[in-house]
């Protein structure tokens, strides 16, 4: 066991918590004295406290990364928990498979997906991640193996996908993949010069395309508030030599955290200017690497917010408030002027998860990042959750390093249901904040 | 389509040559102690496309189980085009020096055992008159420090003896490839503080299988170890044996 700090993707908060790396499905967690809780930890890719124990133990499952059983007839396979979606890849697109659901990062386990239920560019037509998972392994801390499926333990199933993790170890799990037949996607991308742009060309693609995702200018105010790029794209039907697919791994890498003073409100406005100025770019097919992961193709970017870290904000605004939700949010960050590079805008569709916690549900997802300034930061996350209280919506916690137990309670009023199925021996930082008492 | 044996299969190492000869679409035959966890490499193999997998759960540190495994090997398999033996444990240096019994015992699991399954593999290769022995020594052994000369004598022994069987069987057309790993993170050394010449045994597994396609006679993994080992070994012995290596 060591004490090497594991940290999540935002690196906010810092916390201190032991580390058991797991080799084999079979091994036993060992209890330390005064460190009563678990949490599995995959890749450490949610952003703010999801995947922390501060004070606890993280069961580290990096070295659960073997494929049990794949059948490329039907498009299933079966894996251990610390499997990464680019390791699936690696084994499936040469053989006609692709994910049915992938984040915007091929680096996350697959228990983490589930226990996040992420979602991807396709969630209007696919759902969410946990949608496609047929079944998987429970570890309890009563030493039970439980198999969870929709047949098998249902509610613990239910409860597991989307369940930070909480409901305890997930060992295994069974994904149902979707057939591809080549590697590339045909993407085009369109310009739209305000808000209702976006929510024109939404209504408009959601029915022919795919894949859906919108990055916005999020320093444009007045008329051009919302202003943005809208990509759309659906797997190509060339089939080019998919049989020596290699999987792409980053050339590129931010081997420093960058200094405080590179993010600031000049060079921010500069990018996003450029960006969104930038030549109109063609209707093309495009490797389904750079259209899903056009961040993995750098190591550690998120250094690029220095030592003191960032925060994401993502939250979805029920679709009957969604254009007066997101344009009060949009003028709230554009008037700050703390946003950053990376804002995005995605119309969520109806399908409905499994999971009891799942964060997508019907209406307009935004998710940006901050640079953590302090206090400053903290109060302006406190004014969009103010908002974002108002319309109904939710915040996503795999992204979240704050909101309130309140905040929390109110987006998800599920949570009490929700936690009679929590293992009493798993808790997480971000589990003990959002339901403190106040 | 290549038959391979590999000897230690559940070894961080050896996981990792297994993926990559089951991704060729090779067939592997794995032995180890442990049941459970032969089944666990043997199915990610067989999902990651490997011809057919056979496992063999035995002990290999006792002597008596040899003559078994290549009549196992023969009976699945028909012939053998790889060997490799992988299997191996870093003792504690502190505990052998209080005891002799640890120290034999550590010389017969990283030397004696693994000379015994050489003896057999190699009569059983002379005859097929191909293929490749190849089995991991250690940088350890190429010249012997305080910290873990106990170790270093079994990889030492070992080393010389592929020496003298690469020899040997060179006139058979048989290939003998002396592995020498330097610091690798695995379980075996997860107690160890990582530095800079620290990889991952996914970089190990590929460098021997890469210098087994290359019918290579001696690989140092990385390469580097070559040149820190030449260092090494040419230190003076009156100013070695102050240093505290």
């Amino acid at each position: 066991m060591s004490d090497r700090p594991p940290h999540s993707w935002g690196h906010y908060p810092k916390t201190q918590q032991q580390s058991q790396p797991l080799r084999w499905l079979g091994d036993s967690w060992q209890a330390r004295e005064g460190r009563e809780t678990w949490l599995a930890y995959g890749q450490g890719r949610s952003y703010g406290d999801a995947c922390l124990n501060d004070g606890g133990i993280l069961l580290l499952t990096d070295a659960l990364d073997r494929f049990i059983h794949f059948d490329p007839e039907q498009g299933l396979l079966r894996c251990e928990s610390g499997v990464t979606l680019a390791q699936i890849l690696a084994l499936i697109l040469p053989r006609g498979w692709f994910l049915p659901v992938t984040p915007g990062t091929k680096y996350v386990s697959i228990g983490g997906a589930i226990a996040n239920d992420v979602h991807g560019k396709n969630h209007h037509r696919a759902g969410t991640f946990g949608c496609h998972i047929s079944a998987f392994g429970l570890q309890r801390s009563n030493a039970e193996h439980l198999t969870c499926s929709t047949s098998e333990n249902t509610e613990l199933f239910s409860a597991t996908i989307g369940g930070l993790g909480l409901t305890g170890f997930i060992t295994w799990a069974e994904i149902k993949l979707k057939k591809i037949v080549g590697p590339h996607i045909s993407q085009e991308t369109r310009q739209f010069s305000n808000l209702e742009g976006f929510f024109n060309l939404s209504k408009e693609s959601d029915q022919d395309w795919e894949y859906t995702m919108s990055w916005f200018d999020c320093t444009a105010r007045g008329n051009k508030l919302g202003r943005g790029l809208f990509m759309r794209g659906n797997h190509s039907n060339t089939s080019d030599n998919i049989r020596a697919e290699a999987i792409r791994h980053p050339r590129l890498g931010m081997p420093l955290y960058a200094p405080g003073w590179l993010l600031n409100h000049f060079s921010i406005r500069a990018f996003n200017h450029l960006y969104f100025q930038r030549p109109h770019i063609p209707d093309r097919l495009t490797h389904y690497d750079p259209f899903f992961y056009p961040l993995d193709s750098i190591a550690h970017w998120n250094r690029m917010y220095g030592r003191r870290g960032f925060l994401q904000y993502q939250c979805v605004i029920p679709t009957q408030h969604a254009q007066d939700g997101i344009a009060e949010l949009l003028k709230v960050i554009a008037h700050n002027g703390q946003g950053s590079f990376l804002a995005v805008l995605k119309q969520f569709g109806s399908i409905k998860s499994p999971g009891i916690l799942s964060f997508p549900r019907p209406g307009t997802t935004l998710a940006l990042d901050f640079a953590f300034h302090g206090t400053s930061t903290l109060r302006l996350l406190d004014k969009l959750d103010l908002i974002t209280r108002d319309t109904g919506g939710a915040v996503y916690p795999a992204k979240d390093a704050h909101m309130s137990a309140a905040s929390f309670k109110q987006y998800f009023p599920q949570w009490e249901t929700f936690s009679q199925y929590i293992d009493p021996a798993f808790s997480s930082s971000l589990w003990r904040r959002v339901t403190q008492q106040e | 389509m290549s038959n391979i044996m590999i000897l230690g299969a559940t070894s961080a190492i050896a996981q990792h040559v297994a993926r990559l000869y089951a991704t060729r679409g090779d067939q592997l035959f794995l032995v180890a102690r442990d049941k459970a966890k032969l089944k666990a490499i043997a199915d990610d193999a067989t999902s990651r496309g490997a011809a057919a997998v056979y496992t063999y759960a035995i002990d290999l540190s006792d002597n008596t189980r040899h003559t078994s495994l290549f009549q196992r090997a023969d009976q699945d398999m028909g012939h053998l085009d790889i060997l490799l033996i992988a299997y191996g444990t870093l003792g504690d240096q502190k505990a052998c020096e209080m005891s002799v019994t640890t120290s034999l015992a550590e010389l017969q699991t990283n030397c004696l055992s693994v000379i015994s399954i050489l003896t057999l593999a190699a009569n059983f290769f002379e005859q097929h008159q191909q293929g490749t022995i190849a089995a991991i020594s250690s940088v350890a052994g190429d010249r012997g420090r305080q910290s873990n000369y106990v170790y270093g004598t079994a990889k030492g022994a070992l080393t010389i003896f592929l020496q003298g069987l690469r020899n040997r069987l060179s006139k058979a057309g048989v290939t003998v490839l002396t592995i020498k790993p330097g610091f690798v993170d695995t379980p075996m050394t997860q107690d160890f503080k990582k530095g800079l010449l620290w990889v991952k045994p996914e970089v190990i597994a590929r460098g021997i299988v890469k210098a087994i396609d290359r019918r290579k006679d001696v690989a140092y993994l990385p390469f580097f170890w070559r040149y820190i080992m030449l260092v090494i070994r040419h230190i003076p012995e009156f100013i070695f044996k102050k240093l505290s290596l």
